[in-house]
């Protein structure tokens, strides 16, 4: 893991990751979205809508996953002070916001035909909002200070501090009875998803982490481009 | 120990003195559920049905008004820098300063909110609980705040910003805390909500002076 720590080095492996990244985005989404929309069979309940899932759930499961991923490297740049990881926080944090967003979106166009409404107070909807909040909260707190390292540092311990969210989100369905359907793919026992439905939803997950990483390499390396101007230009200023 | 109570002896003396914050944080508590009333209406069952919740958000909105001060006097001056320095751990210091900052602001909120609930129509069963459950989940409120309070020292707008960080983490709190009210006017037990409740006391007793310290060593860096 050090060895990835150095910039320039990460710079080069990016720079080969990203286009696969993006090509394998664009490929995936196109073949998830023909299979979900036309190779699949509808619900013998809930009709055509049940389409809404293969946004919905990818979506509700990437805003965990970068969340998570967002707290490790936290934890890393607190404790071995990388600067990449300090920078990978802040890269991510948008795009996880923006799937919350879509979950959230998703979620409610789906509840409106299905449960009658476009929100309910229940647990797993309030806690995924509170997810959103920390993502908003964090992105404020990382740009709310002049020091850029401050902010960052204290966005990590924040992250850290929102972690307690995310098992009260994953199995909120599960220690309250809840409007909102329980796990029906990661879940004991195996998952109980028809396996025509299985299929074009895994495919979607894919394509949103193969969209997740080719944003966040060329975020970073936007990052990493900017720290570099900013020194350049401080070194300019010193008139060395 | 002899360090720790002097600290909070210091607090102590430091709030009763200025005079403002213990006073301010009862009348914006009493001033808010007064409020109330005049949106809703007057109508008695109306007020009693949501008194418990209106009361405990008005507590969580006066716990979060001095929150910013916390550290922000102690960093301006530079007496944090010394606090860090002294051989009390930092948790200790932190753990202190959140005592302090409850027994100012959160105790009198937890004598003052009977006479709300009096005002606010809400039945008799509730008050003991009410009582109990300010007691339970004031004291998570000051140590949560903690946290956002040491992370924002220095940051531009601190308070608006600790709100925003700051009232998503005192959600199950208010859940809980109103949840056992409730539960005890419908004839229920509100033991499962109290549990709760001190669960999260139990959790944030340890954690938070532990992730304020963590904020506070970086602000001082």
């Amino acid at each position: 893991m050090h060895r990835f720590a150095n910039p320039a080095r990460f710079l080069r492996l990016s720079a080969v990751i990203q286009p696969w990244a993006a090509g394998a985005t664009v490929v995936l989404l196109v073949v998830g979205l023909y299979l979900s929309l036309f190779g699949s069979p509808p619900d013998y309940q809930q009709g055509d809508t049940v389409r809404i899932m293969y946004v919905h759930v990818p979506a509700a499961w990437m805003a965990l996953f970068v969340y998570v991923n967002m707290a490790i490297a936290a934890a890393v740049g607190l404790v071995w002070k990388h600067p990449l990881a300090d920078l990978f926080s802040k890269a991510a944090a948008p795009v996880g916001a923006g799937f919350t967003a879509v979950c959230l979106v998703t979620g409610s166009l789906w509840g409106a035909p299905m449960w009658g409404t476009w929100w309910v107070w229940d647990a797993r909807l309030t806690s995924m909002l509170i997810l959103f909040f920390l993502y908003l909260g964090y992105m404020a707190l990382v740009n709310a200070f002049d020091d850029p390292e401050r902010g960052v540092k204290a966005g990590n311990v924040l992250l850290l501090v929102g972690v307690v969210n995310i098992p009260i989100i994953k199995f909120s369905v599960d220690w309250w009875n809840t409007l909102h359907q329980p796990a029906s793919v990661i879940r004991m026992g195996g998952p109980t998803i028809a396996g025509e439905m299985l299929v074009p939803l895994l495919v979607m997950a894919f394509a949103f982490t193969a969209y997740f990483v080719s944003v966040v390499l060329l975020r970073l390396k936007s990052e990493i481009l900017a720290r570099k101007i900013q020194t350049l230009r401080l070194n300019d200023a010193q008139g060395r | 120990m002899n360090r720790f109570l002097t600290l909070v002896g210091r607090d102590l003396r430091l709030a009763l003195r200025q005079g403002s914050d213990a006073t301010i944080a009862v009348m914006f508590f009493v001033l808010c559920v007064v409020l109330f009333p005049f949106g809703v209406g007057p109508e008695p069952n109306i007020l009693a049905r949501i008194a418990a919740g209106v009361i405990w958000v008005a507590a969580l909105l006066a716990s979060l008004l001095s929150l910013e001060r916390l550290f922000q006097n102690d960093y301006e001056d530079g007496s944090l820098e010394l606090l860090v320095l002294t051989p009390l751990p930092l948790e200790a210091v932190v753990l202190a300063k959140t005592l302090a900052h409850w027994l100012v602001t959160g105790v009198p909120l937890i004598v003052a909110a009977p006479l709300l609930a009096v005002l606010l129509n809400m039945e008799a069963d509730g008050f003991g609980v009410l009582v109990l459950t300010l007691a339970v989940g004031t004291p998570v409120l000051s140590l949560i705040g903690a946290i956002g309070a040491a992370l924002t020292l220095g940051a531009r707008r601190g308070g608006v910003l600790l709100s925003l960080l700051i009232l998503p983490l005192y959600i199950p709190v208010l859940i809980f805390g109103a949840g056992a009210i409730d539960a005890a006017i419908l004839g229920l037990s509100p033991r499962p909500h109290i549990l709760l409740l001190s669960g999260l006391l139990a959790g944030a007793l340890p954690l938070a002076p532990w992730a304020g310290a963590a904020a506070l060593r970086q602000a001082v860096e």
